[in-house]
């Protein structure tokens, strides 16, 4: 971890569905511009601790800090509603199924927000789809409704959808996992360029290879808790511990099968 | 079949069709208001509001159309509530469409995929902002082949208020039926009126539907 005050910061994070405790007292640091991969097993709760990082599935327990900006405060239903939109323009998030919105055009996706929340005229709005839509190489496509986008374009404008609301930081919750395979390297190129741009990123994946080459870190989590973190190089060479090398091994062996 | 009285009666079936037409139309309007609120009463985040809207749609699915018609026209009055028949006849048929409406709103905005919501919150939209410019939208789409479903039901239930003597299609076919003692050529046009309605009311929702499909 870097010396100075960490950009996102998750204290003591616990979540229960009933008696089922699906993160058990998380604590993690993510410094401005850097970018963190968190892996594990399905069921492990590395979705929740992303989902709770923008309060979509609000914690039980703990707290979660952007800056000096605590988001999950606990506040009378008005005000915690004007607070969370506040605070989730600085946090985009791309999903596993990309939740376009299917009854508007790709311009119309992107600049959907800007527009409602930032009150940006016609001229603006276009200029920031140009602009967004550009980054992830889909400006041919900007008339285009989803319903003739392939996966993978879909999901480059999803991106696009986030980045036009200038997040401070950007949460990916399995981005690739329900693309085929020939799709998933257009995607990777463009969450690659966010990470040369520093954007601050936390990526829930399956694919380690992607987190091998483009993280700072790597978070191991299973049941709950976080088992073990480093660099990538140390966790995927040289893992400490017995569940994080199982979880691997069995990992590479179905994704060379 | 007496064609020679099928063409004296004629025009006043017309009329009468054109009665029932005003009281599908009314009652299709007041039905859709009802329904709206209904259905936001059902998805409320508040507990009174939801409980409401539950009890609406138990107590108007629950009882025979024809009792709440009768209840509003024939027991209004004792409680200082006077209305004319077509008037009755509107807002109980509304109410009662109403409460299917419900349902029929509710369903569609329940259908939309979770993830819509989710992504529209998590670019910084309020509840309200989610609902109008990414639930609803896609929500009133399909929205209209059941609510067709619902106006159907509804054009054949004006029938009802026949009951407490609206000059309407049946009305009409009963009235003449006491003077000419032939069921079978009234009813016939009766019917055949009815049918014409629907089945240009049928054609306007296709169109319709057709129209907001997302391409």
């Amino acid at each position: 971890m870097t010396e100075q005050k960490p950009f996102v910061d998750i204290r003591n994070a616990q979540k229960s569905y009933g008696s089922l405790e699906v993160l058990k007292d998380i604590s993690l640091q993510v410094a401005r511009g850097e970018i963190v991969a968190i892996i594990g097993p399905s069921g492990s709760g590395k979705s929740t601790l992303l989902r709770a990082i923008n309060d979509l599935d609000p914690l039980t327990g703990g707290e979660v800090w952007l800056e000096d900006t605590q988001v999950n405060r606990k506040l009378p239903h008005r005000q915690y509603e004007k607070h969370i939109n506040q605070v989730r323009q600085d946090i985009g998030m791309v999903f596993q199924h990309f939740n376009l919105f299917p009854h508007l055009s790709v311009r119309e996706n992107v600049t959907l927000a800007p527009k409602l929340l930032k009150g940006l005229s016609e001229d603006e709005a276009e200029a920031l789809a140009r602009e967004q839509l550009d980054k992830v190489g889909l400006i041919d496509r900007i008339d285009y409704y989803p319903s003739r986008l392939s996966g993978g374009q879909k999901q480059r404008v999803a991106i696009a959808r986030a980045l036009a609301m200038k997040p401070k930081v950007m949460l990916f919750d399995e981005a690739t996992s329900a693309l085929d395979p020939e799709l998933v390297e257009e995607v990777n190129l463009v969450m690659k360029k966010l990470a040369e741009e520093h954007m601050t990123m936390i990526i829930v994946t399956h694919e380690m290879g992607f987190a091998e080459t483009v993280c700072d870190r790597v978070i191991f989590m299973d049941k709950g808790v976080v088992v073990e973190e480093g660099p990538p190089s140390k966790i995927f060479r040289n893992p400490d511990n017995a569940r994080t090398q199982n979880f691997l091994r069995k990992h590479l062996a179905n994704a060379n099968r | 079949m007496d064609f020679d009285l099928i063409l004296r009666v004629y025009p006043f079936f017309i009329e009468a069709a054109w009665v029932t037409v005003q009281l599908a139309v009314l009652t299709t309007l007041l039905g859709l208001a009802c329904g709206t609120l209904g259905a936001m009463a059902r998805l409320s985040r508040l507990r009174i509001f939801r409980m409401i809207g539950a009890v609406y749609v138990s107590v108007f699915r629950g009882t025979p159309a024809l009792i709440q018609l009768f209840i509003l026209y024939f027991g209004g009055p004792q409680i200082g509530l006077q209305l004319d028949a077509f008037t009755a006849g509107v807002i109980g048929l509304g109410v009662n469409i109403g409460a299917y409406m419900t349902e029929t709103m509710r369903g569609a905005i329940i259908a939309i995929d979770k993830g819509q919501a989710e992504a529209a919150r998590t670019v910084g939209l309020s509840r309200y902002q989610t609902m109008r410019y990414v639930i609803l939208p896609q929500a009133a789409r399909l929205m209209i082949r059941p609510l067709g479903v619902n106006i159907n039901a509804l054009i054949k239930g004006t029938a009802l208020v026949a009951a407490i003597s609206v000059v309407e299609l049946t009305y009409t076919a009963q009235r003449f039926i006491g003077s000419t003692y032939k069921p079978f050529e009234m009813f016939m046009i009766s019917g055949a009126l009815y049918m014409v309605i629907i089945y240009a009311t049928g054609r306007g929702i296709t169109w319709l539907d057709r129209k907001v499909r997302i391409v």
